[in-house]
Order: C-alpha cells, then structure tokens, then sequence
C-alpha cells in the first residue's frame, strides 16, 4: 500500500529558504536599486559592469534561485494571509491557483530573462 | 455537495461556531504584527517585479538601463519602494529574531544559548550585504 505523501512539509521548506535568502539580499539589493543610484546617493555603476556582473552564468544561477525561492516564499506566505487574516478558507483552491500558480508563472519570467540575458 | 450539508433532518444539532471579525488581528499588537509580517510577502513579490525590469533593462542596452534608473527616481515608485524597505527589514529583523526557536543547536549535551543564533545570522547578513556592494559597485 501507498502512504499519501503531502507536498507541505516540501512548501515549508521553501518557504523558510526563501524568508532566509529574502531577508538576507532583498534590504540591501533594494537600497542600491529602489534608491541609491536612481535617486544619486550614490554614483551608478556602469552598463559595462553590471552586464559583466550579471552575464556570468554562476550569477545568472544564483539570480534565478534568488528570484525563484523568493516568490515561492511570498506565495506560501500570502496564501497563509488570505487564510488567517481575512478567513477564507473555503477559497483554498483559488487561494493555491493563485498564489503557487503565479510564483511558478514568475519563476518562469525570471527563468526567461535570465537566459535571454546578453 | 452543498445539498448534502442543507438537507432537512429533524434533529439538526447545532453547531457552537462563534463568528470571528475579519479585523480579529487588530485588536491586539501582537496580532496586528503577525498580519504586517505575512503583508510582507506582497512587497517582496514586488521587489522580485522590480528586480527582474532592471536585469531585462540591462540586458537590452545602455539607454535602457538609463530608462530604467530614471523610472526608478520618479515618486510613485520611490514612496512605493520605500513602504518595500520598511516592510523587507521588519520581515528581516523578525526573521533572525526567531531563527533560535527554529534552529535548535546542540555542542555536545549543550544547547547553543538562542542570542548566538540570532548573532550568527545577523553576521550572515552584514556578509552578505557587504559582498553585495562589493560585486555591484566594484
């Protein structure tokens, strides 16, 4: 006989890596890019350096699990504040179209950018 | 299925469920903080929108990069950034704040005390921000 395996215990999982990777690069990626250099706080730095930066592949990599494990996180989470905070539960599986089927619509764009990259 | 659970029976029981208000999480702070915290994750699904402009920005051109700075600089964006950062550092904060409940360590039969824990990871995130500035700005 087959146990029923859940997927939950692999969603918590990615869960509690993308809240470590978010916590992590998301303050400081922000700072730069939301404010630093569009507002000249700081200088910007070059085209030619960034495209080095980002046209590495290990970059690109490690770009694409940022933004992947980063959405899969914030998914997880919304899904549990549509839940909780606003009790609709019997929505749950609108709730998990929605919030797991955009993260995975985003990890695609993410995945498509970064290849086409260059 | 809903005909099924509205069927008339004669003995109905009835059933003790207390209605809860939708702003059940603003009664108490540690409530509201719980709901702020999982409110987070829209502004880093956000943040991963606005990430992901910047590398298709790059990645098409000097000019588009410019565009793209100059987007970033225009208020909307920029107030929208900055309620990003508030809600980014108190999902950051709160998150190191509990890694030692979620990370139990044990050296030998001792139990690592819980502000080491916390410590390590708020080492691991100066590293981390400090290797940040210095692979973009280099």
């Amino acid at each position: 006989m087959m146990a029923r395996r859940s997927i939950e215990p692999l969603v918590w999982i990615l869960f509690s890596v993308g809240g470590v990777v978010a916590a992590m690069f998301v303050p400081v990626l922000l700072f730069l890019f939301g404010f630093a250099y569009p507002l000249g706080w700081l200088a910007s730095p070059s085209h030619a350096h960034l495209v080095a930066v980002v046209g590495h592949p290990l970059v690109r990599v490690l770009l694409f699990f940022l933004c992947t494990l980063c959405l899969l996180h914030a998914a997880h989470r919304f899904r549990y504040t549509l839940y909780d905070g606003l009790q609709l539960q019997h929505l749950q599986e609108l709730i998990l179209l929605v919030s797991y089927g955009g993260a995975i619509v985003g990890s695609v764009a993410a995945g498509v950018i970064l290849w086409q990259f260059g | 299925m809903s005909t099924e659970r509205n069927r008339y029976t004669e003995f109905r029981p009835r059933w003790y469920r207390p209605r809860m208000s939708t702003w059940w999480w603003l009664k108490r702070w540690s409530s509201l903080a719980f709901i702020l915290r999982e409110l987070s994750s829209i502004f880093i699904a956000w943040f991963i929108y606005f990430f992901l402009r910047l590398i298709h920005a790059l990645g098409s051109g000097d000019a588009a990069y410019r565009e793209f700075l100059a987007w970033a600089a225009s208020p909307g964006i920029v107030v929208l950034n900055g309620i990003t950062f508030a809600f980014v550092l108190f999902h950051a904060v709160t998150w190191f704040n509990l890694a030692p409940q979620a990370m139990v360590v044990h050296l030998g039969s001792k139990r690592l005390p819980g502000a080491l824990i916390a410590g390590a990871n708020y080492a691991a995130w100066v590293v981390a921000t400090a290797l940040v500035l210095w692979i973009v700005s280099r």
